[in-house]
């Protein structure tokens, strides 16, 4: 087991070391620099304490090799978007897609998994009847259910449209600012884990109809386990591996799906923030928010390997030997 | 329930080939006293049944984008003329707008017709391309083994792990922002083919893995076939079915990367109507709530993406996929 997470961890450390510089170096390298923000009128001298500032008149390895002497200090660099060091802004934007991406994907497995167990090992009706919707919803991308879900907001005023706090709860005590996102987080949570309930269900469904077939179940059974029992306890778990295997996937499209909601539902999180720096080519602050995204990305494919081992033994044991 | 969805989907496919025929109004023209109007509704009844007409509609006030419709003007459809099924008056400033017009004065309909063409055509080539590079890398690993597939499988991991949008947006977002349409269009299959490969390529190489220590792979080989040969004319085809719904899953997943590409404006440029660039649209929250015909995009989507997925499913227990 600890091997296994030592193992986990280096990858993770080469994920994104590898990633932050990959992005360091298209941002260096892409056409044009962050002195075309200065506008057309800025004077010579200015762009050229810009590009110093930012080491852009170093060569491209050079540079790299300053950031990373620099990042094994904890200094990120400064963002020139926001005139200010990368660190705290990347935090911040992290931290806000990280409470919608975990609020969804808690969302998500606590539905999908609860109605997939119903639908895999029944056969009726409202299974049917779920398994129908979950095929509408699988079918639902988030850019499309967040648009939509905007419009009835704006529609009915129901909810909060867009943002994360509205203006008037930014500056007030905790608790009010605490409620005020509360309101503002239903709507891009529902466009995010909608999609991602409807797989797991599906997933969790497929695999537990071939689960309650299997020989131990049938013998729980048959040694007196009342069938709720047989089920919950014998057939459940078995059937989890397919859907721990999907779990470090289900980061990427989180992030994916996340970066389309941020957008439309105009979410202060990492999406917008990696678009801008990469838009204004503000080079340190895209390396930062591309090693936050791996650094999400280790973490989602990390917890896929834990709940893996929790639930099944068999990996507990391949892992150990 | 599978020929439902397959009908669909030839319907889509036949609209937006016939686009140029079906549609009332050209893409880019502008109605410049219609932004953001409501869809004309097309009535039969006036005083006494008619042909079918529309009432125009007259712009009551600029600044909140009330339109009323002219009751007194009756405007007769007309039918196979100027090259398209049904229009109203070419003439005339009062177009048939099935489903509203845009923030522009364009007609809705009209574009979404036009931009099925490009969000297709982008989508279909992609998935094509991609189909075939991902069963040409999956079979090579398996075929030839050793380092090579060790190598293959783990970049494979890699880029299957990275979420795809994020990799699009870098690889699109490093290239100068304004691109000529030709261009952009090569550059997003190129880029989609790029991360989508790995998924097919796990596949058949898990199918090749198998098939090729089966007794008909052996036989060709004792009678002398060629490694290449037996790649392709044998081993390859046992993956058909595999990729075939492998390609299908793959159609919407582009589809709606280049509708979020466009629609945060890395894709085509505006003037080019794809349901991306559309959809552009409904990002202005205080218009969406007056003018939900702008989401008409965003269903087209859906039906798409439903259509395949239920396509998908028919075919016994398909794989679920996550993406999208």
């Amino acid at each position: 087991m600890a091997r296994l997470l030592a193992r986990r961890l280096l990858f993770a450390g080469i994920l994104i070391a590898l990633t932050s510089s990959s992005a360091l170096f298209l941002a260096r390298l892409a056409p044009g620099d962050m002195t075309s923000q200065l506008g057309p009128f800025a004077s010579p001298v200015d762009i050229e304490n810009t590009r110093a500032r930012f080491d852009l008149d170093r060569s491209p390895i050079s540079q790299w090799g300053l950031w990373v002497s620099r990042a094994m200090r904890l200094d990120f660099g400064e963002s020139f978007l926001y005139n200010r060091p990368v660190a705290p802004l990347v935090v911040r934007a992290a931290g806000n897609t990280a409470l919608l991406g975990v609020v969804s994907l808690l969302l998500a497995t606590l539905v999908g998994l609860a109605l997939g167990v119903f639908t895999g090992a029944r056969s009726g009706t409202l299974p049917m009847l779920v398994r129908s919707v979950s095929l509408v919803c699988v079918s639902l991308p988030p850019l499309v259910t967040s648009l939509a879900l905007v419009f009835l907001a704006a529609r009915t005023g129901w909810l909060p449209a867009g943002g994360m706090v509205s203006s008037t709860a930014s500056d007030q005590t905790w608790s009010v600012w605490m409620l005020d996102v509360l309101r503002h987080l239903p709507l891009p949570v529902v466009a995010l884990a909608l999609p991602m309930a409807a797989t797991f269900e599906r997933l969790q469904s497929q695999s537990m109809a071939d689960a309650v077939h299997q020989p131990f179940v049938l013998a729980a059974i048959a040694r007196g386990v009342p069938a709720t029992r047989a089920l919950l306890r014998h057939a459940w778990p078995s059937s989890l591996r397919p859907i721990c295997g999907v779990y470090g996937l289900a980061i990427g499209v989180l992030l994916s799906g996340s970066f389309i909601v941020e957008f439309v539902t105009a979410w202060p999180g990492l999406g917008r923030l990696t678009f801008e720096a990469l838009r204004a080519r503000d080079v340190y602050l895209v390396a930062a928010c591309a090693a936050s995204g791996a650094a999400f990305l280790a973490l989602g494919t990390m917890t896929g390997d834990l709940l893996l081992a929790a639930a099944d033994p068999r990996v507990r044991q391949e892992s150990v030997g | 329930m599978k020929r439902a969805a397959w009908s669909l989907l030839v319907l889509i496919a036949l609209a937006a080939l016939a686009a140029p025929w079906l549609a009332p109004n050209p893409p880019n023209r502008r109605f410049d006293d219609l932004l953001y109007a409501p869809p004309t509704p097309v009535h039969i009844f006036g005083d006494g049944l008619h042909a079918p007409f529309i009432n125009p509609w007259r712009l009551v006030s600029r600044l909140e984008r009330r339109f009323e419709a002219d009751a007194s003007t009756h405007l007769a459809l007309r039918w196979f003329t100027a090259g398209t099924l049904v229009t109203a008056d070419p003439d005339a400033d009062a177009p048939l707008l099935f489903l509203g017009a845009d923030g522009y004065g364009r007609d809705i309909f009209s574009r979404l017709l036009h931009g099925a063409r490009a969000t297709l055509a982008v989508s279909l080539v992609s998935a094509l391309l991609t189909t075939i590079l991902g069963a040409c890398i999956g079979g090579l690993a398996a075929y030839v083994g050793g380092w090579l597939d060790g190598v293959l499988s783990r970049v494979s991991e890699f880029v299957l792990v990275l979420p795809a949008i994020y990799v699009a947006l870098v690889l699109r977002a490093v290239l100068p922002l304004v691109l000529p349409p030709s261009t952009v269009f090569a550059l997003l299959i190129g880029i989609f083919t790029l991360l989508g490969w790995p998924i097919v390529a796990r596949g058949v190489r898990a199918i090749v893995l198998v098939e090729r220590e089966r007794e008909y792979a052996i036989a060709a080989r004792a009678a002398g076939a060629s490694d290449g040969r037996i790649l392709l004319r044998h081993l390859l085809p046992a993956s058909a079915g595999f990729l075939q719904t492998q390609a299908s899953l793959l159609v919407p997943a582009f589809m709606l990367a280049e509708a979020t590409l466009s629609y945060v404006g890395l894709g085509f440029p505006n003037t080019i109507p794809t349901w991306g660039t559309m959809l552009q649209d409904a990002s202005n929250v205080a218009l969406l709530g007056d003018a939900p015909w702008s989401l008409a995009p965003a269903a087209a989507i859906f039906v798409v993406v439903l259509g395949v997925n239920l396509l998908a499913q028919s075919h016994g227990r398909a794989p679920v996929q996550l993406e999208p």
